[in-house]
C-alpha cells in the first residue's frame, strides 16, 4: 500500500510550455556520426530540441531513427564508435559538450539519469540492487548511506514493489523483468533529478506487465515533476507518458507537436503513416468449412515440462484464427505441433477430416506442401547465401518439379504477386529492406500452393507502415486464393486488423475463443479482460482511467 | 481493406542496395582496402608457395646431395654453407618448404575433412551421436595434444604416414569443437528449420544450407590450425621424432645445425645458419597470422568499437 | 545443499572422471604396440626365456582389464613401473624405477613453470588491461601486432636468439641450464634465466591476447555502460563494476595458458638441456621408454585437467548468480 501519493495527483497535468522561463535542455543543430564500413555516417543530421523543467517529451521514431543516439546525446554521451560532429546541447545552462568528462561524470546519475531497455543486462550481476539504486547519490554526497537507502525503499514503496524493505537486499538474477525496470527507475530517481531519459523501458516486457510499469513510471515522474525524454517506437505508449511528442526518421525531425495535437492533427503524412495499421479492419466472417482441427492436444518439451493443456482449435477454410498470448502463453508451441516439429502427448491434427501423423518425419510430400509457414524474422527465416530466384524457386522444384524457363517465369510470377519485380531476381536478403524479406518469405510459401499458411507474429518485428503493406498483402492472397491463416500474434491491433477468429491463450490453455466481434466485446473472461485492457490505445488519457478504474480494487501488483 | 490514398510501394522501400560486382572485382577491392599487415602476409605466402611447387628447379644441388667438407661457411658455391654431413643448406631449405608445408597442409587438410563432417552431423543430431562425439572430443582434448602426440609417435614410430594420422586426429578435435559451435548456430536458424519443414533430406541441409554459412569461420579457422599443425610439427620434428632424416624439413635442420651457434663470436654468418630455417618457419606463420587476422576482421563485421 | 557447492562438487567428480578415463587412453594406447615389442626392446639376441620373462614383467600375458587396474593401483602408491632403459639382452636388468627417474625432473620442471608464471602472468594481465582500457590507441596496435609477432614464432626460434643474443654474442647467461641437485637457489634462477626467459615471451603473447579480449568483451556489457551513465568515474567502474565479474575470465585465460606452458616447457628443455620431465619424455619416446612415456603423459595431463579445474571452480565461487541463488 502506498501510503505516501494522494490519489488527486495521478491525472496528467500539462503544464505550460514556458513555465519558469529559461528551458532546462537546449540541444540545437545536433550532428552526430557513427564509424562503420571504415568511414563515419551520419546518425544524427541537426537536430533542435528543448525541454523545459517538469515536461515530458516523447521521441518517437522507427528502428534506425537514431532516437536512442539521440537520447543519449541530452546526456552529453555518445557510445564508443559514435561522436559529436556539431551543435550544442545545453543543459541548465551549461554545455555539455564543451565541459570536460569529469565535469559530466558530476551530472550523470544525479542531475541527469538514464533508464535503459534491458533491466536484466544493465544491472551489475554482482551487487545488490540497494547499493546499486543509491550509489550515485551517496557518491555525489547529496545523501548519507542510510538516509538514500531509507529513502530507496520509499520509493520501491511508491513504485509499488513487493517487500519494497526487502527488495533491496536482492541481486538482479532474483528478481522479474517488470520488478527490475522499476528497480531501475528508482535508481534514477534516488538522487532526485532534473531529467531522467527513459530508453524504450518496457519495449521488452509483455503488454499486462508494461501498463503496470508505465503507471508507475507516470505516478513517479508527476510526484517529483521530474523533466523526462521518453523514447519509445509505440505511439500509444509514449501518448500516456508525454507532454509533446516529436517524430525523428533518419536522424531528422519529422515533426513536434503536443500529445493531443499530434494525435488528432497530424501534419505530415509520414507521422499519419505510423499509426495507419489501426484503421485496417477486416469484417469476421464465419465459416462452419473446417480445413485444420486441433483436437485436445496436450505437448511437453523433453518429459519435463507440460507447455499445452488440452488445446483444440479449429480453422476454417479460407479464414484467418488468431492465436493471442503474451510469451510462455503456448502459442507458438502450438504451431510447432501442427507442422511436425513438436509431436503432442496426446490429441491429433486433422487435416481435411483425416488425421496427419504427428511427426515431421512420417509427413509426405503432400502433406507437407500443404501447410506452409512464415517467420517473425524475415532475415533468419532466409538463407543469406542464397538469391531471390534460388529461396522461391526451390519449393517450385522440390513439390511441383519445376525446372529451367518454366520455373523462372513462375519465379517471376510470383514476385509480381507480392509486388516485387523481376529485378529483384538476382538480389540477395541481405540486399533487401525488412518488408521485402517479408514479401519474399510469402512468396516461398504461396510458390507451394498451400492450403493452410502458419504465420508465427510476422509483422512484430517491422515498422508500422510495413506491417500495413503485409497485412493488405495478405489479406488480397487470402481473397484469392482461398488460403487459410493461423495467426499467431501478440499484438491486439493486428488481431483486430485481419481476423475472423479469435483464440486467447494463457500458460499453455485456451482461456476463449470465438469469433472476433464477440472476443472483442464484453463480456470478457476474466484473463481477456486483463489483456485487452492492458493495450494501450491512443487516447492520452488512457492510462488515467485505467488507473482509476483499476485503482479501485487491486494496488499491490506483482509483475 | 481499401486503398488507401498514399502510393505506398513495395519495391520502393529502401534497401541496402549494393552494386552488382563479379567476384574477381569484389576481391580486387577488398585487397586494394587491405592493411598493409595483410598484403606483405599475402606476399610471403605467395613466394613460399611458389618455392615450394618449383623447389627441384629453384635448389642449386639435389635434396640429400653430400658434396663439400662438413660445417662448410658460406660462400659462393654454398650460399649459406653446409650441414654437418656437407649438404648445402640453402638447397635444403628450399626443399624444406616442399616437405614441411606440404605435410603440415596435408595434416590440417585431412584434420578439417574429419572434424568438419563429424562437427556438422553432431550439429544436425544433437541426440545421442553428438554426445559420444563431443565426450569422446572432451577427453582426447584433455590431454595436451604435443604431449600425445609424443606419446602415440613413441608407439608407432615416427614416419611421415603416422605423423600425418597422429597430429591429424588430434587436431580434428578442435576443428570438430568449431565446426559445431558455429553450425549449431546455424541449424538453429528459421531456414533451416524451413528446409526441414519442406521435406528437405539430411545431406541437403547440410551442403546447401549449413555449409555455404559456417564458410568464413571455417576458413579463417583453417589458415589458424595450419599454423599451429605446422608448429607442432616443426616441433617435433626439432625434438627428433617428426620428419626423419634425410627427408629435408626445418624443425630438424634447427637440431642438426644447432651446434653452430656457439660459434657466432667467431663467424657471425655460422651462427646464423641454425636460425635460417626458424626464421622460416616464424615468417610464414606470421605471415598467415596477419592474413587471418584480416580476413577474421573483414568476415565477422568484428570491430572493435562496440 | 548450496548451489555453489553442487555446482563445485559435479565440476570436481567431472575431473576426476575424466582423468579416468585420460589414464585409460595412455594405459590402452601401450595395447596398440606391435607384438614384436619385447624382441625389439631386447634386442635381437634375446634368448626367448627373456623374453618370455619381460613380456610376464610387463603383464602381458595378463587381461587388460586387470593390467589397467594393476598399473592403477601401483600408480597410486606412487610406483609409476620400470624403465625400459638398461634392459640388455643377456637379462641382465640394471633398469631404475621410473618414479626415481621422474621425482627430481619433476620438481626441476615445476621450477621452472613457476619461475615464467611469476614474471609472465602479472606482465601479461598488465599488457593486456591496458591494451584493452586504450583500446585502438597506438599502444595498444603496437602491443597487439608485437604480440601477433611473437606467437607465431616457434619457441625454438625464441630460444636461439635469445642464445645468440644474451649467451654467445654478449655472454650474459649460460645457454646450458643444466641445474644441479644441490644448487642454491640464487645460482638455479641464474642457470635457469634463459629458458624462463623464452617461456616468458612465448606465454605473455598469448596471455596478454586473451585477456585483452576477455576485458573488452566485459567492458561491452551494458551494466558497464550503465555504470558510465551514472556518473562512474573510470576508476571505480573497473574496479567495483567490472572486477567482480571478471575473475571467471581470468582465471580462465591464467589457466589455460599454464597450461600452455607444460607443454611449451617441452622444446624449451630440450634447446637448453635442462634436466626437466619434458626432455626426459623427448629422450624416453626416442629410445621408445614406454613406462616413462606414460608416466610422463599421465603427468602433463593431469596438471593440465587440474588447471583446468582450477579454472572453472574459480569461475563458480565467483559467479554472483550461484553465490546468490534464487
Amino acid at each position: 500500500m502506498n501510503t505516501e501519493l494522494s490519489d488527486t495527483t495521478y491525472a496528467k497535468a500539462t503544464p505550460a510550455p514556458d513555465r519558469d522561463g529559461a528551458p532546462l535542455l537546449e540541444i540545437r543543430g545536433l550532428k552526430i556520426e557513427g564509424f562503420a564500413d571504415e568511414k563515419w555516417n551520419p546518425i544524427i543530421k541537426g537536430v533542435d530540441l528543448t525541454l523545459h523543467r517538469g515536461e515530458v517529451l516523447g521521441l518517437i521514431g522507427e528502428s534506425g531513427a537514431g532516437k536512442s543516439t539521440l537520447g543519449l546525446a541530452a546526456m552529453g554521451f555518445a557510445r564508443s564508435g559514435v561522436r559529436f560532429a556539431g551543435g550544442s546541447v545545453r543543459f541548465d545552462g551549461m554545455d555539455l559538450l564543451a565541459m570536460p568528462e569529469r565535469r559530466r561524470r558530476k551530472l550523470w546519475g544525479t542531475r541527469i539519469t538514464y533508464v535503459a531497455q534491458s533491466a536484466a543486462a544493465s544491472f551489475n550481476p554482482a551487487h545488490r540492487l540497494i547499493e546499486q539504486t543509491v550509489a550515485a547519490a551517496v557518491r555525489e554526497g547529496l545523501k548519507t548511506e542510510a538516509e538514500a537507502i531509507a529513502d530507496a525503499k520509499a520509493l520501491y514503496a511508491q513504485l509499488q514493489l513487493p517487500e519494497p524493505d526487502r527488495i533491496g537486499d536482492r541481486y538482479p538474477h532474483q528478481v522479474s523483468g517488470g520488478q527490475l525496470q522499476r528497480v531501475m527507475t528508482a535508481m534514477a530517481m534516488s538522487g532526485r533529478p532534473d531529467l531522467i531519459v527513459f530508453d524504450e523501458p518496457t519495449t521488452a516486457l509483455d503488454v499486462t506487465t508494461q501498463v503496470e510499469v508505465l503507471m508507475s513510471m507516470r505516478r513517479i515522474v508527476d510526484e517529483f515533476d521530474t523533466a523526462a525524454i521518453y523514447i519509445t517506437h509505440d505511439l500509444a505508449v509514449v501518448a500516456q507518458m508525454a507532454d509533446r511528442i516529436k517524430v525523428l526518421r533518419y536522424g531528422e525531425e519529422v515533426e513536434e507537436a503536443p500529445t493531443r495535437e499530434m494525435l488528432e492533427h497530424p501534419k505530415e503524412a509520414y507521422t499519419r503513416s505510423l499509426w495507419s495499421v489501426r484503421s485496417l479492419r477486416k469484417p469476421a466472417e464465419p465459416s462452419e468449412d473446417v480445413v485444420l482441427s486441433i483436437q485436445g492436444v496436450d505437448a511437453a518439451y523433453g518429459n519435463m515440462v507440460q507447455v499445452l493443456h488440452d488445446i483444440s482449435v479449429d480453422l476454417p477454410r479460407g479464414r484467418t484464427v488468431a492465436l493471442v498470448g503474451e510469451s510462455g502463453s503456448g502459442k507458438s508451441t502450438t504451431a510447432k505441433v501442427v507442422t511436425g516439429l513438436l509431436p503432442p502427448s496426446k490429441g491429433e491434427i486433422l487435416f481435411e477430416g483425416e488425421a496427419l501423423p504427428p511427426e515431421l518425419k512420417q509427413r509426405n510430400k503432400e502433406q507437407l506442401r500443404r501447410i506452409q509457414m512464415i517467420y517473425q524474422m524475415a532475415d533468419t527465416a532466409m538463407n543469406p547465401r542464397q538469391t531471390v530466384g534460388e529461396i522461391i524457386g526451390r519449393p517450385l522444384t522440390f513439390y511441383h518439379g519445376l525446372k529451367g524457363q518454366a520455373l523462372e517465369r513462375r519465379v517471376v510470377e510470383l514476385l509480381e504477386q507480392i509486388e516485387l519485380d523481376a529485378g529483384f531476381y538476382d538480389r540477395l536478403p541481405g540486399e533487401l529492406s525488412g518488408g521485402q524479406k517479408q514479401r519474399i518469405c510469402i512468396a516461398r510459401a504461396l510458390a507451394a500452393e498451400p492450403e493452410i499458411i502458419i504465420c508465427d507474429e510476422v509483422t512484430s518485428a517491422l515498422d508500422q507502415i510495413v506491417q500495413e503493406g503485409i497485412l493488405k498483402l495478405l489479406m488480397r492472397l487470402q481473397k484469392e486464393r482461398g488460403i487459410s491463416y493461423l495467426f499467431i500474434t501478440h499484438d491486439i491491433a493486428t488481431v483486430e486488423a485481419i481476423s475472423d477468429e479469435i483464440v486467447v491463450m494463457y500458460q499453455g490453455r485456451v482461456v476463449e475463443q470465438g469469433l472476433k466481434d464477440r472476443i472483442l466485446s464484453p463480456p470478457h473472461a476474466e484473463y481477456t479482460e486483463l489483456l485487452l485492457s492492458s493495450v494501450p490505445e491512443m487516447d492520452p488519457d488512457w492510462l488515467t482511467h485505467l488507473l482509476e478504474e483499476r485503482g479501485q480494487d487491486e494496488t499491490a501488483a506483482g509483475a | 481493406m481499401t486503398d488507401q490514398t498514399e502510393s505506398y510501394s513495395a519495391a520502393g522501400e529502401v534497401a541496402q542496395l549494393r552494386t552488382r560486382r563479379s567476384r574477381r572485382e569484389r576481391m580486387w577491392i577488398e585487397l586494394r582496402k587491405a592493411p598493409p599487415t595483410a598484403l606483405l602476409g599475402l606476399g610471403i605466402i605467395l613466394i613460399y608457395a611458389f618455392v615450394a611447387i618449383f623447389a627441384p628447379w629453384l635448389a642449386p644441388y639435389g635434396e640429400a646431395e653430400v658434396l663439400a667438407q662438413s660445417y662448410a661457411p658460406w660462400s659462393a658455391e654454398h650460399p649459406l654453407g653446409t650441414d654437418q654431413i656437407g649438404r648445402d643448406i640453402l638447397t635444403r631449405l628450399i626443399y624444406g618448404a616442399r616437405n614441411t608445408i606440404g605435410i603440415a597442409f596435408i595434416t590440417t587438410l585431412l584434420a578439417f575433412a574429419i572434424g568438419v563432417s563429424l562437427g556438422l552431423i553432431a550439429a544436425i543430431n544433437r541426440s545421442w551421436l553428438d554426445q559420444v562425439i563431443s565426450r569422446g572430443v572432451d577427453v582426447l582434448m584433455a590431454i595436451p595434444s604435443l604431449i600425445f602426440a609424443l606419446m602415440l609417435l613413441s608407439i608407432f614410430g615416427s614416419s611421415a604416414l603416422s605423423l600425418i594420422l597422429i597430429i591429424a586426429v588430434l587436431d580434428s578435435t578442435r576443428v570438430f569443437r568449431l565446426a559445431r559451435s558455429v553450425a549449431v548456430g546455424v541449424a538453429v536458424m528459421d531456414y533451416v528449420e524451413a528446409a526441414r519443414l519442406r521435406g528437405e533430406g539430411l545431406a541437403w541441409v547440410m551442403r546447401r544450407e549449413i555449409l555455404p554459412n559456417i564458410m568464413p569461420p571455417l576458413v579463417a579457422e583453417f589458415g589458424l590450425r595450419f599454423c599451429f599443425v605446422f608448429l607442432t610439427i616443426a616441433a617435433l620434428s626439432f625434438l627428433g621424432v617428426g620428419i626423419q632424416p634425410p627427408t629435408a624439413d626445418w624443425g630438424t635442420m634447427v637440431r642438426e645445425t644447432a651446434n653452430l651457434i656457439q660459434f657466432a663470436r667467431f663467424d657471425l654468418k655460422a651462427g646464423l645458419t641454425p636460425l635460417m630455417p626458424a626464421a622460416a618457419i616464424a615468417l610464414l606463420t606470421v605471415a598467415v597470422n596477419f592474413v587471418v587476422d584480416w580476413f577474421l576482421h573483414k568476415t565477422s563485421g568484428l570491430r572493435d568499437e562496440h | 545443499m548450496h548451489p555453489v557447492l553442487r555446482t563445485v562438487l559435479q565440476r570436481l567428480a567431472l575431473g576426476l572422471l575424466t582423468l579416468f578415463i585420460v589414464s585409460i587412453v595412455i594405459f590402452a594406447s601401450v595395447q596398440m604396440l606391435p607384438g614384436d615389442f619385447a624382441e625389439a626392446v631386447l634386442g635381437q639376441a634375446a634368448t626367448s626365456e627373456t623374453v618370455a620373462a619381460f613380456r610376464r614383467e610387463l603383464g602381458l600375458d595378463q587381461p587388460p582389464v586387470i593390467r589397467y587396474f594393476d598399473w592403477v593401483g601401483a600408480l597410486a602408491q606412487g610406483d609409476l613401473g620400470t624403465s625400459f632403459s638398461g634392459r640388455a639382452s643377456s637379462g641382465v636388468d640394471r633398469s631404475r624405477d621410473v618414479a626415481d627417474l621422474v621425482g627430481p625432473r619433476l620438481a626441476n620442471t615445476l621450477f621452472l613453470a613457476g619461475m615464467t608464471a611469476l614474471i609472465a602472468v602479472p606482465l601479461a594481465l598488465f599488457l593486456g588491461i591496458t591494451a584493452a582500457l586504450k583500446r585502438n590507441s597506438l599502444y595498444d596496435k603496437t602491443v597487439s601486432t608485437a604480440t601477433l609477432t611473437t606467437i607465431s614464432f616457434p619457441e625454438f626460434f625464441v630460444a636461439y636468439i635469445l642464445i645468440l643474443l644474451l649467451s654467445t654474442l654478449w655472454p650474459v647467461f649460460p645457454s646450458l641450464a643444466d641445474v644441479g641437485r644441490d644448487m642454491p637457489l640464487w645460482d638455479r634462477v641464474y642457470t635457469a634465466a634463459l629458458p624462463a626467459l623464452t617461456l616468458t615471451l612465448v606465454i605473455v603473447a598469448h596471455m596478454m591476447r586473451m585477456t585483452r579480449a576477455a576485458i573488452i568483451n566485459l567492458l561491452a556489457s551494458p551494466y558497464i555502460e550503465m555504470a558510465r551513465l551514472k556518473g562512474e568515474p573510470p576508476r571505480r567502474v573497473i574496479l567495483r563494476h567490472a572486477l567482480p565479474n571478471a575473475w571467471a575470465p581470468i582465471a580462465a585465460v591464467i589457466a589455460f595458458n599454464l597450461a600452455y606452458l607444460v607443454v611449451g616447457v617441452v622444446v624449451v628443455e630440450v634447446v637448453f638441456v635442462y634436466p626437466g620431465i619434458g626432455q626426459l619424455m623427448v629422450d624416453a619416446v626416442s629410445s621408445r621408454d614406454i613406462p616413462v612415456v606414460q608416466a610422463c603423459a599421465l603427468i602433463f595431463a593431469a596438471t593440465y585437467i587440474l588447471l583446468n579445474l582450477i579454472a572453472d571452480i574459480i569461475g563458480i565461487v565467483t559467479n554472483p548468480r550461484l553465490l546468490h541463488a534464487k
